[in-house]
């Protein structure tokens, strides 16, 4: 469990939060950027040990969460054929389409199945010739290497029968998009992670210099996220706009140049849609001509779509910042991971369902007096 | 690396059938017809593994002697895939499964029922190995198997095996248990390591086997739940076995069944670093992840040390820990007190976990 229980230690936590609200003078408003930030911050409950200045607002970084409601039912359409071997990662077979999920489609009689990696779906398309082999290729930069290799491979393999649904997302431009959409509350970004261990953070200093903001990469563990919201509020603080690392055992500023190198060739930048979000110019990866064969959207012709997002649902403005999840109506009541209206209220990284599954239902007082039975207060 | 792990078959090298079964190696729909073939599964393997004079009768039922007072009774399916896990197999698990739910409720187990619906095609070789470990798991649990039934179905309409058990417990005078009888001010007690069992069957399940030294806990706790019963009496208020669903979906079916809240601390947790690296891998909880030997105590306070240490007197007992205390606020919630020192709500789990995207 090396680099990960060290990175869990609440005294030196509860330390790193007293040196926060030290720095901090004035109220601030920061993004953590990625899903995985998110859970872990609600999951740890990093957001109770700040000052009550500083707000963290969750950002749209779940990849489950922004994929576009119209290729969701593309993939339910797909999945449902005969001959069809739909392969996906687990908690997108939760998510639901405009009538159904995966799991539905899977219930009655869809081959659906969950794989850990796409070159799974590589050696299933390799040793099932006469079925069609597709991958919902789902995510952001993180993903992506995983998913450019296994088409890569099945091209070297001569593979016919293999082929992915693209839905990959970049970070960088939704950042922007942020930035610029009027009533921008975010001053300060934690980037995330992972997506920098794969691409580094050179694409980021022209957006911290352009918009004035401070930009810090982060890893998911408490002592991590604790780490990149103090450099942020003392950037903040002394009016600087840099960018940061706070994860340097994992990102360098170059990235994995390899991984880079590989999805250069196998993706070209494309507008993308962005559930609750809309489009934003260049904001993600579609296969580029070389490969455009493996994609599933040409192979498969699905026409006919109609897609209804509910009408009560604020995943949008959830996604963007706006408002935080119990602030939605529907949160809670009509909306619950049970039976979930927008896609933030099924993953585990989604920002609704992080809040409903972490209890954020309960007031803050009875939160912070919840743990007092373990104290002795039983005994009274 | 266990034979298992590295062929993904197990090995029956070492076993050998009581009396040699005749003619076919696989079952075929004969084995259920109630025919001569029938007959022969039940004379050759059944009878010889289970023998015991309530079984021999071979009559519609079995009849049994039991001393008059208050019986318990219960059902469980087992359809585990793969058969054969590391650190045990469905065999194992079907009674141990029955001889546990009877054992936390604070019956004595005494007889088990066992149902087979077996495929077409399901070598016998592995039938054989199965219904030996179920009478080696009920000699040890001191049950018998005194009734059984066997179907066949077509192939490709079954996953090889599956099982069910029935059983029936004496319940001790004097012991009032229950999901409702958990009070504010109740110790919570864990009789071991959290989520052996969902990871090791995880490690070999296809698409995703992983090299580990994880082992299923699966064992029969009849014997540790007498230990602690005989001597801590009506000081112990709820036990369950948190099998599926785990740990946590235990812990919030109590605090529902007797509104009351129940804290628990992290970091007090027992949870094998194996276990917690391959669940950081596949980015699931293992409050939430099956165990099939272990169980949790609510104790009344001042027997808590005592209901410990007789815990970790016994063999299945030594990693026992205090996990947690009940309250009377947060009605029908389970909360965890984080490492960090902050308070978070942990749900029962809508359906199973799902591993994440990234």
């Amino acid at each position: 469990m090396k680099y990960l229980t060290e990175f869990r230690n609440g005294e030196i936590a509860q330390r790193m939060a007293r040196e926060i609200a030290a720095a901090a003078t004035r109220p601030w408003k920061i993004m953590e950027v990625c899903g995985g930030q998110t859970h872990s911050i609600i999951k740890n409950g990093i957001d109770q040990m700040l000052p009550a200045g500083i707000e963290m607002i969750h950002g749209p970084g779940c990849p489950v969460c922004v994929t576009p409601l119209e290729l969701i039912d593309k993939a339910l359409a797909i999945a449902a054929q005969p001959g069809v071997i739909f392969c996906s990662f687990g908690d997108m077979l939760r998510v639901p389409g405009t009538e159904q999920d995966l799991f539905q489609v899977k219930g009655t009689g869809g081959d659906v199945r969950v794989v850990y990696s796409p070159l799974d779906a590589v050696e299933l398309a390799a040793n099932n010739p006469d079925r069609e082999v597709v991958f919902f290729g789902v995510g952001f930069e993180t993903t992506a290497p995983a998913n450019a290799m296994s088409v890569h491979l099945a091209k070297r393999r001569g593979l016919k029968n293999f082929s992915v649904l693209v839905s990959h997302v970049l970070v960088p431009p939704a950042i922007e998009a942020i930035l610029q959409s009027p009533g921008n509350r975010v001053q300060g970004f934690l980037l995330a992670g992972h997506v920098c261990s794969v691409m580094g953070y050179w694409e980021y200093p022209p957006i911290a210099e352009k918009y004035g903001v401070p930009l810090v990469v982060t890893g998911f563990e408490p002592l991590d996220l604790l780490d990149g919201i103090r450099r942020t509020v003392i950037q903040l603080e002394a009016g600087r706009h840099e960018v940061e690392n706070a994860y340097s055992r994992v990102v360098t500023f170059e990235g994995n140049r390899a991984a880079q190198k590989l999805l250069s060739e196998v993706f070209e930048v494309s507008d993308r849609a962005w559930r609750g979000i809309g489009v934003i110019p260049k904001s993600g990866w579609k296969l580029s001509e070389a490969y455009r064969e493996f994609d599933a959207e040409e192979r498969f012709e699905i026409s006919g779509i109609h897609t209804e997002e509910s009408a009560l649902c604020r995943a949008g403005d959830v996604l963007r910042g706006a408002i935080k999840p119990a602030e939605c109506a529907a949160f809670g009541k009509e909306c619950t991971p049970r039976h979930p209206l927008g896609a933030t209220m099924v993953s585990s990284e989604g920002a609704c369902a992080a809040y409903f599954n972490y209890g954020r239902f309960l007031s803050a007082e009875e939160l912070a007096s919840a743990g007092s039975a373990l104290t002795g207060a039983a005994h009274e | 690396m266990s034979e298992l792990l590295k062929t993904g078959v197990p090995d029956f090298s070492n076993w050998s059938c009581p009396l040699p079964l005749v003619g076919y190696p696989t079952i075929v729909m004969g084995h259920g017809g109630g025919g001569k073939l029938g007959n022969e599964l039940v004379e050759h393997l059944f009878l010889p593994s289970f023998r015991n004079p309530a079984l021999e009768n071979l009559g519609d039922a079995a009849l049994l002697d039991v001393q008059a007072g208050k019986i318990a009774m219960s059902t469980d399916s087992f359809v585990v895939q793969p058969l054969f896990f590391p650190g045990g197999n469905i065999g194992e698990l079907a009674v141990n499964g029955t001889v546990n739910d009877l054992a936390v409720s604070g019956a004595v187990p005494r007889f088990l029922s066992a149902s087979f619906i077996l495929e077409e095609g399901f070598p016998l070789a592995q039938l054989a190995a199965i219904v030996g470990s179920m009478a080696k798991a009920a000699a040890t649990a001191g049950v018998k198997i005194v009734t059984g039934d066997t179907k066949v179905v077509e192939h490709g309409h079954g996953d090889g095996c599956y099982i069910n058990t029935a059983g029936i417990g004496v319940v001790r005078e004097g012991i009032q248990v229950g999901p409702h009888r958990a009070q504010a001010g109740d110790v919570v007690l864990v009789s071991g390591t959290i989520g052996d069992h969902g990871m090791a069957i995880m490690s070999v399940r296809e698409g995703l086997e992983f090299e580990s030294q994880i082992r299923s806990d699966c064992a029969a706790l009849n014997g540790m739940i007498g230990d602690v019963l005989n001597v801590a009496r009506g000081a112990v208020h709820a036990m369950r076995d948190p099998t599926r669903g785990g740990l946590a979906s235990t812990l919030n079916e109590i605090a529902q069944s007797s509104r009351v809240g129940v804290v628990i601390d992290e970091a007090s947790l027992p949870v094998r670093t194996e276990v917690q690296s391959a669940c950081e891998l596949l980015g699931l909880d293992p409050v939430y992840v099956a165990n099939e030997g272990k169980a949790v105590f609510f104790v009344a306070e001042e027997a808590a040390d005592t209901v410990l240490a007789l815990l970790r007197a016994h063999p299945l007992g030594r990693e026992a820990a205090r996990i947690g205390q009940v309250t009377a606020q947060h009605k029908g919630m389970l909360v965890a007190r984080t490492a960090m020192g902050s308070n978070r709500v942990i749900p029962t789990q809508i359906g199973e976990q799902l591993p994440r995207i990234c």
